[in-house]
Formats: structure tokens, sequence, C-alpha cells
């Protein structure tokens, strides 16, 4: 009843082309970020920014770009926790060695030398699909816990191969409280997946899921293969690379290679699976699934056994969570082997025609 | 039917929120001094991760059942990490709300990653045995404090004792000495001291990675065998530790020539090659496996015979159970010093504790009062100094227990103090600290 676009007419092509053409998405959509914005700052305590709301939004981005290039391009990659890597470490590096690099720009350059390794590891995509290609992309990730581990110079020649940044500012504003961290990592997430959801709708999003759908035929209509999916290498790895970034500057604020090894690659590659592959949406529900289910069973499980008088200890608390965790993966995938994302398109169409189905 | 199972699903969600917030505030509202316990318990670590945490609770549980600090009584709570940075730093933030007194990550990863946050937090750090080795330096690293020894001081007696053996430091010149390490911070930390130590004494030293979690060393012990080096240096964790001693036997490269660090130098880490780790050496920090030690004993007493112990009877006294029961003893008695000065039977804050840790001085008296004599030598902080003593032993194995095949050793300040005093000046020029005066340091 509240949901339904009647009388809401389309009255010249720009209006038809919104990225959300029902009122309510739009309004909804727009409530929700201006709660993120205004409201969340007020609600939250810094336990919740900290150890749940900052890591979840700087791996959201970095399932939206995991889920450009798989979800939409249809390229399995196994190398996204590299490409962090490698936006991190670049960031980190324009950050030291060049005095009053600003922040962002440091950012924004790991990001861009990250796109520049994606295109370099994108071209084996260009001869090999599917699980060969996953397996080539794996050749990233051992590449990069290689180069960084080993390469003195990428870590300004630190004896312990850790590396550090402090004293984030952007023009003067300083990044210290969990609040400014969270507005900031936050505006980036916002202007990213605005850069997504509308590359996706554009000329290059529609070429690379034709790609996706069946690449001779794409061929045959005109879209240039190699083209199509180095640039969807390019623009995912770029994203991906400044989520890196953050979550060396801004969530961990000392790292190591371990930061961003294989398991953080499969890590991404399962929230796009489980949120929904070629969905804007899917990657922030994948992201919050992965990233916070497991902080809730383990702090959930006690507190059940508590109430029913039970002390569980820390290592069963520990492997319990990952039972759990497992067969929730399981349980989704089969209820739902298109991800969270189609879960919320079903209840959008129930929604529809609520209160009278029919 | 589905509707029934979505509102069964949200309503355990909401039980589950509420009893987390309500847990919190619980702990807010208790008197008592909270103490974090970071542990790993699972994961590629927790054969090891398990004593030392068995051993930290023990001894929080030994403090309580003696009647606390001073009257304060202590309530802790375990996080599980699994060895991980970022659920550290998760474990960190969640614990850090409850009022924590002082954390002790046990991991070199997570130390890097807290020592940027303690200052903020203004919660003091304590990595003893572990973590960064210029963090001695108190001036620069305010909240952090290795306590006993860092892995600057294990490499450098190390040396000194491969020195002694050999028959006099300068008896080195032309040797080789390979160091196998685990490839993370942890492994990385020694190799400055050594590198320093090499120019000094005229040997080779050839540098070794083994990847975590350590159990493939084939290629490692390949290279050994090769360049056949006078001694090798295992700085090891865990699984690669028992991984490493095996591959020796399999290479026939002589045990007895090799030295583990204070970590590489425990039960779990020999215990499943038995025979086969014969004459292998580690470091002590200060402490082997101290079973005969009265604070053991009291340990059994007090705390196991109520059926409160917190791991099996068996490990009490084992080498990182006793590493755990120093640790958190280290922590309770930074408190204890900070209630001198700070008002005796109160809660401490972290920033009080801080100044308690700065200022601690366990004489040997005091130590033997506790249960610790012929476990521990005597510990002194002060501001430039967050180690408090450099006491090493060497311990060997026997093929079936550890026992103390060395005299005391202590690390060459000559050599690592102007060592420390430059690593710790480049991380104040990086951070932009200033260095506390030593005026502001009486404050």
């Amino acid at each position: 009843m509240i949901y339904r676009e009647n009388g809401q007419f389309k009255t010249s092509y720009t209006a038809d082309q919104q990225i959300f053409t029902i009122a309510q998405d739009k309004i909804f959509v727009l409530a929700v970020i201006a709660f993120a914005f205004i409201g969340i700052p007020f609600l939250v305590d810094e336990y919740l920014f900290r150890a749940i709301l900052i890591p979840f939004l700087i791996l959201a981005l970095a399932a939206l770009g995991v889920n450009l290039l798989v979800g939409y391009c249809g390229q399995i990659t196994l190398g996204a926790g590299a490409f962090m890597a490698i936006g991190a470490y670049a960031a980190y590096n324009f950050f030291i060695r060049i005095d009053g690099m600003p922040l962002i720009v440091a950012l924004l350059l790991g990001g861009l030398s990250s796109a520049g390794m994606g295109i370099l590891f994108g071209i084996p995509s260009l001869r090999v699909r599917g699980l060969y290609l996953a397996v080539a992309t794996l050749a990233a990730q051992f590449f990069c816990d290689w180069a960084f581990l080993r390469i003195q110079w990428f870590t300004n020649n630190s004896s312990s191969g850790s590396v550090s940044v402090s004293n984030l500012n952007v023009m003067g504003w300083s990044i210290e409280s969990p609040v400014e961290k969270y507005l900031f990592c936050l505006t980036f997430l916002v202007v990213f997946a605005l850069i997504a959801k509308n590359l996706t709708r554009a000329i290059i999003g529609r070429q690379w899921m034709a790609i996706r759908d069946m690449d001779v035929a794409a061929e045959v209509i005109g879209i240039r293969p190699m083209y199509a999916k180095l640039s969807a290498f390019a623009v995912s790895s770029f994203f991906v690379g400044v989520a890196g970034g953050l979550w060396g500057f801004v969530h961990l604020g000392s790292w190591e290679p371990a930061a961003f090894s294989v398991d953080r690659s499969f890590q991404l590659l399962f929230m796009v699976i489980i949120g929904g592959l070629g969905s804007i949406l899917g990657s922030f529900f994948g992201a919050a699934f992965i990233v916070i289910l497991p902080i809730f069973l383990n702090q959930f499980l006690p507190a059940l056994g508590s109430f029913f008088g039970i002390a569980i200890s820390t290592a069963a608390v520990s492997h319990a969570e990952l039972i759990i965790f497992g067969s929730l993966i399981v349980f989704f995938l089969i209820v739902e082997p298109h991800g969270l994302a189609r879960l919320w398109s079903i209840a959008k169409e129930k929604l529809r025609l609520w209160p009278f189905p029919h | 039917m589905k509707f029934r199972s979505l509102a069964l699903a949200a309503s355990i969600a909401a039980i589950g929120l509420t009893s987390t917030v309500a847990t919190t505030s619980a702990h807010a509202q208790a008197k008592e001094q909270f103490f974090p316990v970071i542990v790993y318990r699972t994961g590629a670590y927790a054969a090891n991760g398990g004593p030392w945490a068995n051993g930290y609770v023990d001894y929080l549980k030994l403090v309580n059942a003696k009647g606390g600090i001073n009257g304060v009584k202590l309530s802790f709570e375990e996080c599980e990490t699994g060895y991980a940075t970022d659920r550290g730093v998760e474990c960190y933030e969640r614990l850090k709300g409850k009022g924590a007194t002082v954390f002790q990550p046990l991991s070199t990863g997570i130390t890097f990653a807290l020592t940027e946050k303690a200052p903020v937090d203004k919660i003091p750090l304590i990595t003893a045995g572990y973590g960064r080795s210029e963090s001695q330096n108190g001036a620069v690293f305010s909240w952090n404090f290795p306590l006993l020894g860092t892995y600057w001081v294990g490499a450098d007696v190390a040396i000194q004792h491969i020195g002694k053996l050999a028959g006099g430091l300068d008896k080195l010149n032309g040797k080789k000495i390979a160091l196998v390490y685990h490839d993370s911070p942890y492994g990385k930390e020694p190799i400055p001291a050594l590198q320093e130590r090499a120019k000094m004494h005229g040997f080779e030293l050839q540098l070794l990675p083994v990847a975590h979690p350590g159990v493939e060393q084939k290629a490692t012990w390949l290279q050994i065998r090769q360049s056949k080096p006078d001694n090798v240096l295992l700085w090891g964790w865990g699984v690669m530790n028992s991984t490493a001693l095996k591959e020796a036997q399999a290479t026939g490269y002589p045990r007895e020539k090799m030295i583990g660090i204070w970590w590489a130098g425990a039960e779990p880490d020999v215990k499943d090659v038995g025979a086969g780790a014969k004459g292998y050496s580690a470091l002590t920090l200060q402490h082997g496996a101290e079973p005969g030690s009265k604070v053991a004993k009291d340990v059994l007493e007090l705390v196991h015979a109520k059926g409160q112990g917190t791991g099996p009877k068996e490990e009490v006294g084992s080498v990182l159970y006793m590493r755990g029961l120093i640790s958190a003893m280290l922590g309770v008695e930074g408190v204890r010093k900070a209630q001198e000065r700070y008002g005796k039977g109160k809660v401490m804050t972290g920033e009080q504790t801080r100044w308690g840790l700065e200022n601690l001085n366990l004489e040997q008296k005091t130590l033997d009062g506790m249960g610790f004599a012929g476990v521990m030598r005597p510990v002194q902080t002060s501001c430039l100094d967050h180690m408090g003593s450099s006491w090493v032993r060497v311990h060997t194995w026997d093929g079936a227990k550890w026992g103390f095949s060395s005299d005391w050793y202590q690390s060459d300040e000559k050599v690592l103090r102007p060592m420390v005093m430059l690593a710790s000046g480049k991380y104040a020029e990086e951070k932009k600290i200033t260095p506390r005066t030593p005026e502001q340091c009486k404050q």
C-alpha cells in the first residue's frame, strides 16, 4: 500500500533514467544516507564505530570493487587482497616520501597504482577464463605477499616489516576520533558507490555485462573484449586499492602484509557471492554479513550461555562461531543462490502487492 | 512459516544485543580492577597460546583467592583473536570500554597496531618478552612496557652464549650463523641487533625466513644443509618450532648447535619431537619450567584444588604457563605500585597504572615473598627504561624435560642502548612525538 508507484508519471527521459525510478526508493535511500551521516554519530558508541562500522564501511567499499569485476564483468578473482595491499602500501609510500602529500590524494594515488597492477594481472583474462583465471589472479596474491615482505623499500626499510601512519588530516581537519574516521570512510563509500552505480548503468557497465553473459556474442556486436575486461580490472582494482588504503590508514593505523593475506581475498569473494553477484546493494549486504556476524556470534554466544546459566569457554565460543557462520553461509546459498540482494528484491516485489497478493 | 522463523531470529538477535549491553553495564558498575585477557586458544598458534592464557588467568584468580590487591578484587574477560591483527584490534576496542587496566596482546603484530592506539586511550601495554624492541625507551613510548626483555636482548644474549661456547666472542670471526625466523614483525625484530653484532665480531649472518604458519620448511633446511652454518638461531612460534626441529633431525643438523628464542623453548615445541630434540637449547625469559616453585604450588592449592583452575592441572608450571603467570603478575604489581601513590584499596585507571608500571621496583625479597624464588630476578623500571631487566638464562631439552644449562646473562647495554635511542628517535620524528624530559617523567 505504501510502496506503490501508482500516480508517478515520468514525463521526460531524464526522469526515466533516474537511479531510483520509484519515489519511495529514492526517499528511503536518501533517508538512510542522511541517517548514516547525521543520526549515527550521535547514537553509537566508540566500540561500534571502531570495531564494527569502520571495518564494515571499508570492506563494503572493497566488496563493491570486487563485485564490479566478478559480478558485473564475470571475471572471477582471488587477488583482491593483493590489490588492497598494493593500494595500502602505495598510498603509504606516497604519503611518507612526498612531503606535504594530502591524505586523499595519497589514497587515490594508491588506488591508481592498484589499478595499474590490476591491468597487468588482468592480462591473463584475455586468454583464460573461469577457474583458470581464478588461479591466475591468485598469482597476484602470492606475488604481493612476497613483495611486501621482502622488498625493504616498500616498507621504508622498517626493521620489523611493519609500517604505520599517523597525524592524518584533510585540509586541517584532523581525523583522530572514531566519529571523524567513520565520517571520512562513509564519505568515500557514498561517493564510490554512486560512481559504481553510474558506471554500471553507463556504456562501460553494459559492455561488462555483455562480456559476462557471453563474450563471443559481445564481440560479435562490436564490444572489444580487451578494453572491456581490462577496464573492469582497472576500475575494480582502483576501488579495492582505495579500500586497502583506508584499511591500513584509518582502521589499523599500523599493518603488515598479513593484514592483506589470501584469507582477505577469499573473504571479499565470499562477501560478493553471499551478498549477490552483480548488485551494488549486495556488496553492502555481503560485507555486513561477513564483518558483523562473526563478531556478533562471538559476543552473543557467551551471553546466551549465561542466560541459561552455562559458562562457555573462549575456545568453544570461537569454534562455535566458525561452525554457525559456516552453516549460515551454506543455508543462505541453498535458500537463495542469488544472494541476499535477491532476497531484498523479492521482499520489495511482495511489498508492492501487499496487502492484496493475488 | 517464513514470517515465524524471521520473527524468531529477530527476537533471538534482540536478546543477544540486550544481554551484551547488560553485561557491559554490569562490568562498569562493579568496583573491581578489570583485566582484559587477549588470548588465542584456537588457530595455528593455539598450542602455545593456550598455556600462556591459562597461566595469566590462573594468576588473576590466585590474587583474588589471596584477597585481591589491597582488597580490590580483580575481574577479567577473555577475548579470542586467533593471532589475527584485525580481531585483536576488535578485542581491544571491545574490552577497552569495560575499564581495561592494562593490555597484553601476546602478538607482535597486534602490539604494533595497539601501539598507535594506546596513547590515545591512555591504557598501558605490557609486552613481556615481545613487541617493539625500541619501545624500551619510555621517553618516546610512554605507554609500552616490554618488561623483562626484548628481541634485541634475546639476539644479543644468543650471540654472547654462542661466543662463550666457542671460547670467546673473538672466536666468532669468520663463522656463519643462520637465523631461521617467522616471516612477520615478530621474526624480523632481532635482525638489526644480530647485524650489529655481526659487524662487531665479523661473523656472517644468514637470513632464512619461513612463511606463516611455518609448516613448510623443506627448502629452508635444504639451504642450511648446503651452507652448513656453525649455529642456527630459531625465531619461531607455534607449529613452526616443532617443524624446524623435525626438519633439523631429518637433514641431520645437530640440535646442539641450535638456539631458540624464549618463544621457541617450551614444552609444545619439543614434546612431539621428543628425543629428536635432545640437546636443543633455548633462551629463557628468566624462568624456565618451574613446577617446583612456590607460586605454582600456590596456584594448585588455592585455585586448582577448589576446582577453579583454568587449564589442565599438569600444565601448571610449564614454560608458557609460567610466562603467562609472570605477565599477569607484572600487571598486578603495576596496579599495586600505583595504589601506593593514588590510594590503597582504590580501583586504578589506565593512566595511574602506567605510573605504577613506570616506577615498578620488584626486589628479590619481594619476589621471593610472592613465591618467585629461583624463578625471577629483580625488575626495576624507570621513565627511560621500560624494560626493567634483561636477565636471560639458557635451558636445554634432555629428551624429556627442560633443564638450565647456563649461568645468567645480561644484554650488553653498550651495544643495544644506542640502537634503542636511534630507532625510538626515528619513530618520534615520524610520529612527531616530543620525547619526555626527565622533569616531565617525575610527574
